[in-house]
């Protein structure tokens, strides 16, 4: 494994209060990094399923899942990184748009299969699912037109079959 | 049938096995003593300050094995304890702390007494609870016990809100917990084990590290067979000295920054290392880039986190040390390893300690703190559980006294913490009023919780307290001296007489100035049928050796050197 190749750890947790800033304290205060952290029901009745992208050399990484693995409120913490899986993450960009752009942005968002979920007279708000690489290219494409502002969700991901 | 929830947790605490809570009351807390009365088998123990109530319970759990209690009111008595948690987290000792809060409706209001306690302590406790029902109550103290117990042991904190204190609510103690996400690995992997007997059984120079797994697993017999079955030389951690007898032929003492010359020898030199319930903390592994270089690495330890963390394992064992041990030593095969321990006994007679006996007749009269702890060993016959802080006085009684006996060493290890050794050494009189508890001190650390003697005279706790008075905080001085140039930057202490301090509180003392006064003062302090405080004023400038620079690796152990010695005296 590359040095600070981008892990994902998914980690099925107790839907209770507090849990999440567990596991925020735990990454500070072990000095772990956090690129991005989704978190929301899973399937089962109150537990949670967290998402947590980190990006440092395994042995690191290994420790991150090792010391998320002993929080009580913690029930499983797996590294999926070599794991044939499915990730997504959602982005709202919201782009300027004059009478002129317009249909120029409606096009590139049609080629990436984006949604455009607002209009207003000077702006469009783009939905955009799908791998990070494709929500940074469409990001790319849109900045010559001007982004007024992106929220993003961070990585949430499953593992494939089964 | 329905209780308050003061009741529910003293009812709890009874059904835990608990007989003694070292605490504090408050405001926050008032409902729950209140009840006590109502439940004499409790015996709480009024300390004088939510520090010493942790350490006193920390102190108090090493000693015993059982969990130790302590119980402190909201706000400042929470954070009061927070040094003490602290300390019980980073030595695994098994602490509940109980901490009142302000009434519910007051949570997050900034009321009077108000601290968020489980945010504060969230990175120093293995798990926390703030109680919002009294229904949870039982179930909460259940769980909270099976946790700091359980696997690695580490301090559990419960917060109860005020009101919840005065909640009715039907009492049933759960017989069991439902924690889907806790779980420890007791047995280990069968094909690790092989592995490492293998290992062991090809090893030509071996060498055992022994850790506080050993004691708090109980591991004794289990680790004294391997070592003679297979005749592996031994070192400790500070913390795992007394896991293994000190007289044993192979036993070669405290390894690490502090440790003995032959220790460190032996670890640089051995081709295989097999740590077992310890952590590779830095003080005992210094430079790890430079530690044990030819060695590959058995690593047994309960909690899987440890493995890898500061030094990579080449077999690691994750399970219970007792348990895998058992395993273990059924593959292991005899081996002698004659020229491995003939240079390793080679070693230890050409880098020894530093003889007490032998430094003070070079240089007459003055007392020396070596010489102290040798005669407390000498008079106690290492039949004594010896209690300290940390500094120079922690490690004169780690490589001067003899400890032959299991578990008779506490001391704060972890984290470091002056004034941990009186209150700590009260816990473990309390807990073990048979034996004979010696609470090692600087004169700097006994400054921190001095208060404590009001709790021990009030408890009649018959503590021996020897303290190692120099005059300075003697390790800071220390690294003083032989890092920054002998600037003794506001390190030296202007002292009160300790003597009449003691007698303030009732409790008699003397003073020792003297070589030839050792003896009886230690004779005298052991016939009192109570406590009784000792202050040895010691040569100010004496130095800890054998010592590794920081920074360095175990193979830059400086021995005493002549010139420093020379410079002191």
């Amino acid at each position: 494994m590359n040095s600070n190749t981008k892990h994902t750890l998914v980690a099925l947790v107790e839907d209770k209060p507090g849990v999440l800033n567990r596991v925020a304290s735990l990454f500070r205060r072990r000095g772990f990094n956090i690129q991005s952290l989704a978190v929301g029901s899973s399937e089962q009745p109150g537990l949670s399923r967290m998402t947590i992208v980190v990006a440092d050399d395994s042995t690191v990484v290994e420790q991150v899942r090792k010391q998320l693995d002993k929080l009580i409120n913690v029930v499983k913490v797996s590294d999926i990184t070599d794991e044939d899986t499915v990730a997504r993450e959602l982005a709202l960009i919201k782009v300027k748009a004059t009478a002129s752009t317009r249909s120029e942005i409606i096009q590139i968002v049609d080629v990436f299969r984006a949604n455009i979920v607002d209009v207003a007279l000077d702006s469009l708000t783009v939905e955009v699912t799908g791998d990070e690489d494709k929500v940074e290219s469409l990001i790319k494409l849109l900045r010559g037109f001007g982004i007024k502002e992106i929220s993003r969700t961070g990585r949430i991901a499953l593992t494939r079959g089964a | 049938m329905k209780k308050t929830g003061a009741q529910i947790l003293c009812e709890s605490l009874i059904r835990e096995g608990v007989e003694v809570i070292f605490g504090i009351l408050g405001g926050a807390v008032l409902p729950i003593y209140d009840t006590f009365p109502q439940y004499p088998q409790l015996r709480h123990i009024l300390v004088r300050h939510e520090q010493g109530a942790a350490h006193a319970a920390d102190g108090y759990a090493r000693a015993t094995g059982k969990a130790g209690v302590c119980i402190a009111t909201s706000g400042p008595g929470a954070a009061n304890l927070v040094t003490g948690i602290a300390n019980a987290y980073m030595d695994s000792s098994p602490l509940i702390a109980i901490t009142g809060q302000v009434a519910r409706p007051f949570i997050g209001k900034d009321a009077f007494q108000e601290a968020d306690i489980t945010g504060i302590t969230l990175p120093i406790t293995k798990h926390n609870y703030l109680v919002t029902d009294a229904a949870e109550l039982a179930k909460t103290v259940k769980e909270a016990f099976y946790i700091a117990q359980t696997g690695r042991p580490s301090p559990v904190l419960i917060d109860i809100p005020r009101d919840v204190q005065q909640e009715e609510a039907e009492f049933v103690y759960p017989d069991k917990v439902d924690l889907p996400g806790y779980k420890f690995i007791s047995q280990g992997h069968p094909a690790q084990i092989r592995r490492a007997a293998k290992a062991i059984n090809e090893a030509s120079q071996p060498v055992i590290i022994a850790g506080r797994g050993i004691v708090i697993s109980q591991a004794y017999d289990e680790l004294k067979e391997l070592v003679e079955k297979a005749q592996i030389p031994l070192v400790s951690t500070l913390l795992g000295i007394a896991s293994f007898p000190g007289n044993h032929i192979l036993n070669l003492g405290m390894l690490g920054m502090h440790g003995t010359a032959y220790a460190n020898m032996a670890v640089q030199d051995a081709d295989l290392v097999i740590a077992i319930g310890m952590r590779f903390d830095d003080r005992a592994t210094a430079n790890t880039k430079g530690f044990a270089p030819h060695a590959r690495i058995i690593h047994i330890d309960i909690d899987p986190a440890e493995i890898d963390k500061n030094v990579p394992a080449d077999i690691p064992i994750v399970g219970d040390v007792k348990t895998v041990l058992k395993a273990l030593n059924q593959e292991i095969e005899s081996r002698d390893h004659l020229d491995w321990l003939s240079q390793l006994e080679q070693w230890r007679y050409e880098h020894p300690l530093p003889d007490p006996e032998l430094v003070s007749g070079e240089r007459g009269d003055e007392l020396l703190p070596q010489y102290v702890i040798r005669q407390i060993y000498e008079a106690t016959q290492g039949d004594a559980i010896i209690v300290t802080g940390v500094g120079q006085n922690q490690m004169w009684a780690a490589q001067h006294f003899i400890y032959t006996k299991p578990n008779s060493f506490i001391s704060a290890g972890g984290l470091g913490t002056m004034g941990f050794e009186l209150p700590a050494a009260m816990g473990a009189k309390v807990g073990c009023p048979e034996e004979m508890v010696w609470c090692i001190a600087g004169d700097g650390g006994f400054q921190m919780t001095i208060q404590e003697l009001g709790t021990i005279r009030q408890e009649n706790t018959a503590v021996k307290i020897a303290i190692i008075n120099n005059g300075y905080l003697g390790m800071v001085r220390q690294w003083q001296e032989l890092f920054y140039g002998r600037r003794y930057v506001d390190t030296k202490l202007w002292n009160p007489d300790f003597v009449k301090i003691a007698e303030a509180y009732d409790i008699p003392g003397i003073r020792v100035k003297h070589r030839e006064e050792v003896v009886p003062a230690v004779d005298k302090a052991m016939d009192y049928p109570g406590p009784f405080l000792l202050d040895f004023l010691v040569e100010p400038e004496e130095n800890v050796f054998p010592m590794v620079p920081p920074g360095e690796s175990l193979a830059k152990t400086l021995e005493v050197p002549k010139g420093l010695a020379s410079l002191n005296g």
